[in-house]
């Protein structure tokens, strides 16, 4: 088996090192939990919708919370304590929710991010979600932090005490905060109403920046699918139980505390302001913030041209819009007076060059009769006329017995065959007349189309899109003539190789078994499906 | 039934994964400060003297000014830094010049160290200079203090009343 390597894999820069051994992790965790969960609530697939789930109970459990709780240097405490065992099984219950939940947000959020570095999907015109997300970590935290204040217990102290430390070694403010907390008189009961309003109205930021981070793309996942949401509630409410979240002694500032149980989540950077010192750790975080917002720009940038719509055949049906995973199509009015109320048009900010426009526009048909093969949406570095010929090319390597051919994503593991393989951007680049056309013009006898694993397409809907097309249950169909059996899809991350090596060898062994195809097509069979003969694209007129 | 083992075994990594998350909300524990020691603060906040003396203006100084915005006096706004020093049981553990705040200078100095000393009794002196001398010190404080485990002894300065406090 030849195989080429894959531009994303062999990236020698230490980014690209990271983001292969991050992959790797991934491929091999979500495997068995889409066995056990299904491809359809891998919780893993769900990130994005699942930390806007726990957002929601935080934010329910929070207004709960907020009916039982009394601002003031003493009754915060005593109120929250009243809360908790006087009312252990609801308000209780609640508490425990808000803070697993924003735990359980902080995780969602930092796999999330991982995943999406993991799987490369953060640069070009992706920057923007990327960039939105860094905002989101530091609200998030600011949400969670002055939540542990208002407890005002030992933690609390704790907390207060650090992070004022912390925002005192910044020259913004005249009189350090931290004097506040070290000892008793100093402090006033506005305090807590202070905080009450920062909880309220930085949650209520964060979500406006959440909408915002989404903004940008098509269809985003903001509910779970609902067998998965109602296990994470009965899971919640177990853990609650099991382990209610409880005060740790009620605040003193005349003593130190000493040794409290830290929440990993929220404050994992504190116990290290006592080791390296609050100006390393604000140099750690700046440097930090500062990498990562500008990861989307680093080096090796790839940005294909972005797609070009030609109206000469475009019919304005917008099927194109309806496919876009990034929103960058839109339908507008029509331009070039055809007897048609709109067209479409790209916006070349959102266009990540994907193709999957292209695979969706019914005038992409490789039968088309015309010398020079167009289409009423088309990308200028990968056109349908050289999709067409790159097909025919590898077609012609092919030798019978059981001839296949691979449409492999180049994100995907089949991206780096040689053998009788065309790399597209997307496998749903690939209109399915693009099939009929190899199969009814006997270019090969099956063939297999080989997209990233169904829950990291590179293009977020790439997979789900072909699917639909091949089981005729989306525009553009996959027409009835063709025989399914000689169609074969594996979904695959770029570690899988093996999956995609054992799944093409069966499957031309499964071809090589049938009988020969006949097609029922009413035009003739064109110069290309006979061996030996140099085929041309002029020549492979056929039904249109 | 294949299915409602499925949504068991489902509903079992779900659980253990939320388990996992409860625990680490408040485990393993962070000790900030040795056992059987506690923290002794200096903070205070305090402006020292102007670094130079105030100038009256002449009459004919005064009437040259916009009228609405006449001043008798020309004070330089820069503060002097304020030293200190903190001795411990005879051993000096802190000094340092503070520099005022502020852009221009003219803004309080401050401080906000902590040490974490074990429990016990110590003799501690405090000293500071906010004026223009050059040897000596304008306020001082000496006193042997119980320092108890955990806690938090405090040496402020209060600028109404010019003195040290230890609380």
């Amino acid at each position: 088996m030849h195989e080429r390597s894959v531009p994303n894999e062999t990236e020698s820069d230490v980014i690209g090192a990271i983001r292969s051994v991050l992959r790797a992790g991934f491929s091999v965790i979500e495997r068995p939990f889409d066995r056990l969960f299904t491809t359809t609530l891998n919780p893993l697939a769900q990130l994005g919708a699942l930390g806007f789930f726990f957002f929601w109970i935080v934010a329910v459990s929070g207004i709960y919370l907020f009916v039982f709780f009394d601002t003031g240097i003493e009754r915060a405490y005593q109120s929250v304590e009243h809360l908790t065992l006087d009312y252990r099984f609801h308000a209780g219950v609640m508490r425990s929710f808000h803070r697993y939940a924003s735990d359980l947000m902080v995780v969602m959020m930092v796999v999330h991010l991982l995943r999406e570095f993991s799987l490369d999907r953060y640069r070009g015109v992706r920057w923007f979600s990327w960039f939105t997300g860094l905002p989101i970590i530091w609200l998030l935290y600011a949400s969670g932090i002055t939540g542990y204040w208002l407890v005002w217990d030992k933690l609390a102290q704790y907390v207060a005490i650090v992070s004022s430390e912390l925002l005192d070694w910044l020259p913004i403010f005249g009189e350090p905060i931290a004097r506040n907390f070290v000892s008793t008189g100093t402090l006033t009961s506005r305090f807590f109403s202070l905080m009450v309003f920062m909880h309220v109205a930085v949650p209520l930021f964060l979500l406006f920046v959440m909408w915002i981070h989404i903004l940008r793309i098509s269809r985003p996942k903001m509910n779970p699918p609902r067998t998965l949401a109602i296990l994470s509630l009965i899971a919640l409410v177990a853990v609650s139980i099991w382990k209610p979240a409880l005060s740790q002694g009620q605040a003193n500032l005349a003593t130190v505390p000493a040794e409290v149980g830290l929440d990993w989540f929220y404050l994992p950077l504190y116990p290290l302001t006592g080791i390296w010192g609050n100006g390393a750790v604000w140099a750690f975080l700046g440097a930090f913030f500062l990498m990562i917002g500008l990861m989307p720009w680093l080096p090796p940038l790839r940005r294909a041209k972005p797609a070009e719509v030609d109206l000469a055949h475009c019919n304005g049906c917008a099927r194109c819009a309806e496919d876009c995973p990034y929103e960058a199509i839109r339908m507008v009015p029509r331009s070039d007076g055809m007897p048609f109320p709109t067209q479409a048009a790209v916006n070349p900010s959102l266009c990540v060059s994907c193709g999957i426009c292209v695979g969706a526009c019914p005038s992409s048909t490789p039968f088309r009769r015309s010398e020079d093969l167009k289409t009423g949406i088309d990308l200028p570095d990968y056109s349908l006329k050289t999709l067409r010929e790159r097909v025919i090319d590898a077609a012609s390597t092919l030798a019978k017995p059981g001839r296949v051919l691979v449409l492999a994503c180049e994100h995907g593991a089949a991206a780096g065959r040689l053998d009788a393989t065309v790399v597209l951007p997307c496998v749903a680049m690939a209109p399915p007349s693009l099939i009929d056309f190899v199969l009814s013009r006997d270019l090969a006898d099956g063939v297999v189309v080989a997209g990233c694993a169904e829950n990291a397409c590179y293009n977020r809907l790439g997979v789900q899109w072909t699917e639909q097309r091949l089981a005729r249950q989306r525009d553009p169909y996959l027409r009835a003539r063709v025989p399914r059996e000689r169609i074969a899809t594996v979904w695959a991350t770029p570690l899988e190789s093996g999956k995609v090596r054992s799944t093409i060898a069966d499957f031309a062994a499964h071809i090589a078994d049938l009988p020969p195809m006949r097609l029922r097509s009413p035009l003739p069979v064109s110069a290309a499906s006979r061996p030996g003969k140099n085929r041309e694209p002029a020549e492979l007129k056929g039904d249109s | 039934m294949i299915r409602v083992l499925q949504v068991a075994a489902q509903f079992v990594v779900i659980a253990a994964l939320f388990a996992g998350v409860a625990w680490l909300s408040d485990h393993p524990t962070y000790r900030q400060i040795p056992d059987g020691s506690g923290i002794m603060m200096l903070t205070f906040v305090h402006g020292a003297d102007r670094k130079g003396e105030c100038r009256r203006f002449t009459p004919e100084e005064v009437a040259k000014q916009p009228p609405n915005m006449r001043r008798v006096q020309d004070c330089p706004r820069a503060r002097r830094p304020i030293y200190v020093e903190l001795d411990v049981d005879g051993r000096n553990i802190y000094r340092a010049s503070l520099r005022p705040t502020g852009i221009a200078g003219d803004g309080p100095s401050r401080v906000y160290q902590r040490f974490v000393l074990p429990a016990g009794k110590y003799d501690v002196a405090v000293r500071m200079r906010d004026t223009a001398r050059a040897e000596g010190f304008d306020h001082e404080r000496r006193g042997t203090v119980e320092f108890a485990p955990s806690q938090m002894f405090v040496i402020d300065y209060r600028p109404e009343s010019g003195e040290f406090i230890f609380r």
